[in-house]
């Protein structure tokens, strides 16, 4: 049976990861590199990179940084952040990354998710959507939740899933930082609708919200950032429960 | 920390070949995972670009991604074809690369190497079984063999393909379950394939490698 997948998330700024990090044993607590390693021998499935760079060298300072992760890392990793044309994602496909995300480029410019799927493969290309609840509609909101669309939330991940996404990253800006769950409800109607995998991000913050979002929801895999950079849950502890609840995941024993 | 890697070789070139592993390079798919997993693990490798580059290496790896039919295109273009298929000495086929041995993919529906006269299939999508097929899955050892060795039955290894090689007990060394049982690793003579990314399948993904320098 396939697994569900737990994934950290790293903010990186300029090559260095930037919010709450604090393992006992780093020696570089801002050295993403390291960081993942600590994750990767933690049992963490995959890792997201997202590249909150604002200056023009950018593409380069990342190129840099995931080669260094592909030099060090034995399992999947995903780049956001940034990635606007295909001749950034070649950079960073032949840098050694699995996958890239797309965000804001996808819904300004759709047809980025068609061009991605057909050079790289469908498997190459994970589109992340932050979406808020306004009323009785979920809308898409750009540049990390602060800018609202009319765009349906529902509506744009089929489009995703049908111009050749791979891969869903929905994040709920409601649920987002407040440790309170996922939002099950929304992730179990796009999870249910979409034949693609699907990853969950926002709310996270006891172990019980990962298995609620696992048994109420089915969703592939689930996406945290503070309560494991902070070392609230650690990775070991979190699958040990979860198999408990017949949750399949991949168990590490070094 | 202790244990992470410093100083690994930033300008990713091989080293001389004399023994090594040789990467079949016909323009198919990227490698710098692969070849960084080497590294990490010590074992010396270089490329194969033409027939002659054969004779320096005394075992070699097909890497491939992406769409099987084009990447056999690409192969017949490189001219490989015929000294691939008369290789003696071990030889592991990665994802795609495991695909062009079999005799058909559904894939662009096309003729492959048929070193395995058995087929590769597309998965059928459903809700239940989203394709492609994208995480880590256990892999169960159907014949004892040393790709395998040291490696516990059952481990998982992460697998990204929308295609999958059918069970043959004749030739399957190790069978997944999704939607159906299919062939993770196949095993003819010297010829060793599996479906996964050893080089992104954690410390067991490096065993098989390692496993395979050895072979």
């Amino acid at each position: 049976m396939l697994s569900k997948r737990i994934i950290p998330c790293l903010d990186v700024k300029d090559g260095r990861t930037v919010k709450g990090i604090n393992f006992v044993d780093l020696r570089d607590a801002g050295d993403p590199v390291e960081l993942a390693w600590n994750y990767s021998q933690q049992g963490a499935d995959e890792l997201v990179f997202l590249d909150i760079t604002a200056t023009h060298e950018r593409r380069k300072t990342m190129v840099e940084l995931v080669k260094s992760v592909a030099r060090q890392i034995n399992i999947p990793f995903t780049i956001g952040g940034g990635i606007n044309e295909i001749a950034d994602a070649d950079a960073l496909l032949n840098a050694g990354a699995d996958k890239i995300s797309i965000n804001s480029a996808a819904v300004r410019n759709p047809a980025l998710i068609d061009e991605l799927a057909k050079a790289f493969g469908v498997q190459f290309v994970i589109v992340a959507v932050d979406t808020r609840r306004l009323g009785e509609q979920n809308l898409v909101h750009l540049n990390g939740g602060r800018i609202a669309t009319e765009k349906d939330t529902f509506e744009w991940i089929l489009e995703a899933e049908r111009r050749g996404a791979g891969e869903i990253l929905l994040t709920s800006m409601d649920h987002d930082g407040t440790k309170g769950g996922f939002d099950n409800v929304f992730l179990k109607k796009v999870n249910d609708a979409v034949h693609i995998p699907v990853i969950a991000s926002g709310g996270a913050g006891s172990v019980q919200h990962f298995v609620d979002v696992f048994e109420k929801t089915n969703v592939d895999a689930a996406l945290a950032a503070s309560v494991f950079h902070y070392g609230e849950i650690l990775i070991p502890d979190l699958k040990a429960i979860l198999s408990r609840h017949q949750i399949e995941v991949r168990q590490i024993f070094n | 920390m202790a244990d992470m890697k410093q100083n690994v070789t930033t300008d990713n070139t091989p080293p001389s070949g004399a023994g090594g592993l040789g990467i079949i390079r016909y323009g198919a798919g990227n490698i710098f995972s692969l070849t960084a997993a080497l590294e990490r693990l010590g074992i010396a490798y270089g490329m194969v670009h033409s027939e002659a580059d054969f004779e320096q290496f005394d075992r070699f790896i097909i890497p491939g991604v992406g769409h099987a039919g084009a990447a056999m295109n690409k192969l017949t273009q490189s001219g490989l074809v015929n000294k691939i298929k008369t290789l003696q000495k071990p030889t592991l086929g990665i994802c795609v690369g495991m695909q062009l041995l079999t005799a058909h993919s559904e894939e662009g529906d096309a003729e492959m190497l048929n070193i395995f006269p058995i087929q590769t299939k597309k998965f059928t999508d459903s809700a239940e079984y989203k394709v492609p097929h994208t995480g880590w899955n256990r892999v169960n050892q159907e014949i004892a063999n040393p790709l395998f060795a040291n490696i516990p039955n059952g481990s998982h290894f992460y697998f990204v393909h929308s295609y999958f090689i059918e069970f043959n007990p004749a030739y399957t060394l190790a069978s997944t379950d999704y939607s159906t049982k299919f062939s993770a690793s196949i095993w003819k003579d010297n010829f060793y394939a599996v479906q996964f990314h050893p080089e992104k399948s954690g410390k067991y993904g490096e065993q098989l490698l390692t496993n395979f320098s050895n072979i």
